[in-house]
């Protein structure tokens, strides 16, 4: 018999564990939905790690820290959004130099800052957290960066059905030209997306480095950033799709280590690649529909657009 | 007045002979080449501290980080060698095959190769240390401050190292407590602390409350440390991390033998060895005990610890049974070098199977 508590506290290390993607692959959708693929997202949550950790370091203040990992991450992708915005230079090559760029500059500023330890980030409701058998573990006694990422997913799909600037933003991906000739202004909306992208992905880094495992360490991202942008393509671009992603990508991690520690007598190699494998199949089964596919693609991702005067 | 003349002349030749001969000795030059980067906290870290011990004896040193173990090390192990290093360390594996290969073309550097066992021109060494004495060590305090029984094991690859580690520690735990199991969790990494505390998490979810790992990264230590049950530090002491979970830290300690062999370069008495150290000589060393280990443990650890440096308790010592029953070493008979060193298979009392 399974104890409910149990399969509660091993739900909350799934949740856990999906933080960070769901957090990346939002601000990635929402960048890629205006037509620009930004490959940095690794890069960018590597250098929002390091400026997260070194903040609460050096300050002592974990809000700074919090706004301070997103504001690098925002000046990071500024880079990335003046090179190709501004002087049109390709995305994916851009991209991955923001990575190698990211990853190197992380190490060079995390020198000092290796060894130490993180803080305490404190948690909310952890007083009803004996509450409820299984549901409380779940609900409760988590940090607020945990909170907005399950709500992230919801209001990024209200943004860009509901909103006037997600409507904006999706036109500008889809069709760039018509949206300069409607008025509105292509760059400045490429801009703000690539910006906020970078935004969420240095609060994502910032949560590894301060709440998940609180230390630095270099290249601690480990490779979530490439899932994360995984996620955003076999989502189809659905927000609630990457909250679904994230979800069964930590579950088998967090299972597959379980299952291991029970003794299941199944390879274990083939357990370590089950979260990548299930994943994509999933989300291939889920979004099959070519012509939905089609529809939901930003028309014009990856194409630089210019408007010549 | 002319024999004063000479005399001094000759004396200050010599002095000035001298001078040149200190120089050169002290001109000698190391290099250091690393599999991960210095700021790992683990691994090449420990390398490091070697490292700048040999620095500190007087010695220029240069490191190479984040060296891929393929055609990669080659190129980095040409141009080190081409650029005037006396001796180069390689502090991996991987690099077994390209430090060979290097060594032949230039016979005048002397190559030391760590943690492996090819050594096919006369300017090859190796080394390694027994990091599996302190594993018993870890093993016999587990098995004495375990309640639930149930320790947990959050291992990186399936080679004889890992395997030799895992072994030792069971044996020992065993010896304290025989009721003890070992639930081993596979990483396949080396570190990523992402990944590392989800195993150990899954570990202490099973009822683990005590946490052995040998991946590199602190976040296990972090892990027990919230869940509140106790776990070990490896490769650095990792008590600052988790100091109420620490219990203590098995340290990689590489800067006497590197000092040694850089200076036996300077002196030209380097010799081809094959060297394989453990706690006796200050290669592998045990942190500090915390305060939360009992007397009468604290003092059972001393003296294994005592006699595993002087030689004379071995960690595998028989009789040892493998999973199946099966006799690996015989009543009174301890393990040999070539056992230890290809060692693939679990002992009684690990939970599991080895991954192929």
């Amino acid at each position: 018999m399974i104890d409910i508590n149990f399969v509660g506290l091993i739900i909350t290390s799934i949740m856990a564990s999906a933080v960070p993607l769901i957090l990346a692959s939002c601000g990635e959708l929402i960048t890629e939905r205006s037509g620009v693929l930004n490959l940095g997202v690794e890069g960018m949550m590597i250098i929002g790690a390091i400026s997260g950790f070194a903040l609460m370091t050096v300050t002592g203040s974990l809000f700074i820290a919090v706004i301070g990992a997103m504001l690098a991450g925002i000046l990071i992708s500024t880079i990335f959004a003046f090179l190709t915005q501004t002087l049109i230079t390709n995305h994916v090559a851009t991209g991955l130099a923001l990575t190698i760029f990211g990853i190197g500059i992380s190490a060079m500023i995390g020198k000092n800052f290796v060894g130490i330890p993180g803080k305490e980030f404190p948690v909310l409701f952890e007083s009803l957290k004996e509450t409820i058998p299984f549901l409380s573990p779940i609900l409760f006694g988590h940090s607020i960066v945990f909170y907005f990422a399950f709500a992230l997913p919801f209001i990024t799909n209200y943004f860009l059905k509901k909103t006037k600037i997600g409507l904006i933003v999706r036109a500008v991906g889809d069709s760039p030209v018509s949206a300069s000739n409607q008025g509105i202004n292509v760059k400045l909306v490429r801009y703000s997306c690539i910006l906020y992208g970078g935004a969420m992905c240095g609060l994502a880094g910032a949560y590894l480095s301060m709440i998940y495992t609180p230390q630095w360490i270099e290249n601690m991202t480990g490779g979530r950033g490439w899932i994360a942008l995984a996620l955003v393509v076999f989502s189809t671009w659905n927000p609630i799709k990457i909250l679904i992603g994230a979800m069964i990508f930590g579950g088998l991690t967090i299972i597959q280590f379980h299952m291991q520690a029970v003794g299941v007598r199944i390879p274990v190699q083939f357990l370590t690649a089950l979260p990548y494998i299930v994943t994509i199949v999933v989300l291939v089964v889920i979004s099959r529909d070519s012509r939905k596919i089609r529809l939901s693609t930003p028309s014009s991702l990856g194409k630089s657009f210019y408007k010549d005067n | 007045m002319h024999k004063i003349f000479i005399r001094s002349f000759v004396s200050s030749l010599v002095f000035l002979f001298t001078l040149t001969v200190a120089a050169v000795a002290k001109d000698v030059k190391a290099a250091f080449v690393y599999i991960g980067p210095t700021g790992d906290h683990g691994w090449t870290y420990q390398h490091d501290v070697g490292r700048k011990a040999v620095e500190a004896a007087g010695y220029k040193t240069t490191y190479v980080e984040g060296v891929p173990e393929s055609a990669d090390a080659e190129r980095v192990l040409r141009q080190l060698a081409n650029s005037g290093h006396d001796v180069i360390f390689t502090t991996s594996f991987g690099y077994m095959n390209p430090t060979n290969k290097v060594a032949k073309e230039f016979p005048n550097v002397k190559f030391e190769h760590a943690t492996g066992y090819k050594r096919e021109h006369p300017n090859v060494s190796t080394y390694a240390a027994r990091f599996y004495e302190g594993r018993a060590i870890l093993g016999t305090i587990a098995g004495s401050m375990t309640k639930s029984n149930v320790i947990g094991y959050v291992a990186s690859f399936p080679i004889p190292e890992v395997i030799r580690g895992i072994n030792s520690f069971t044996l020992a735990a065993q010896k304290v407590n025989p009721n003890i199991k070992t639930k081993i969790v596979w990483a396949f990494t080396w570190y990523d602390p992402g990944k590392e505390s989800e195993a150990a998490k899954a570990l202490i979810d099973q009822g683990a409350d005590i946490i052995a790992q040998h991946t590199d990264s602190t976040a296990i230590v972090q892990i027990a440390e919230k869940a509140g049950v106790y776990a070990f530090g490896q490769a650095s002491d990792m008590d600052k991390f988790a100091p109420k979970a620490v219990l203590t830290s098995v340290e990689n300690n590489w800067g006497p033998y590197y000092v040694e062999r850089v200076k036996a370069v300077a002196n030209g008495t380097w010799n081809q060895k094959d060297t394989w150290h453990g706690i006796g000589d200050g290669m592998v060393v045990i942190s500090d005990l915390d305060s939360a280990i009992p007397s009468d443990v604290r003092a059972k650890v001393n003296q294994l610890e005592k006699d595993l440096a002087s030689g004379k308790v071995h960690a595998f010592t028989g009789p040892i049974y493998d999973q199946k029953g099966n006799l690996m070493v015989a009543d009174g008979k301890t393990a040999d070098d070539g056992m230890l060193a290809g060692m693939m298979t679990y002992v009684k009392g690990v939970e599991g199977d080895i991954p192929n």
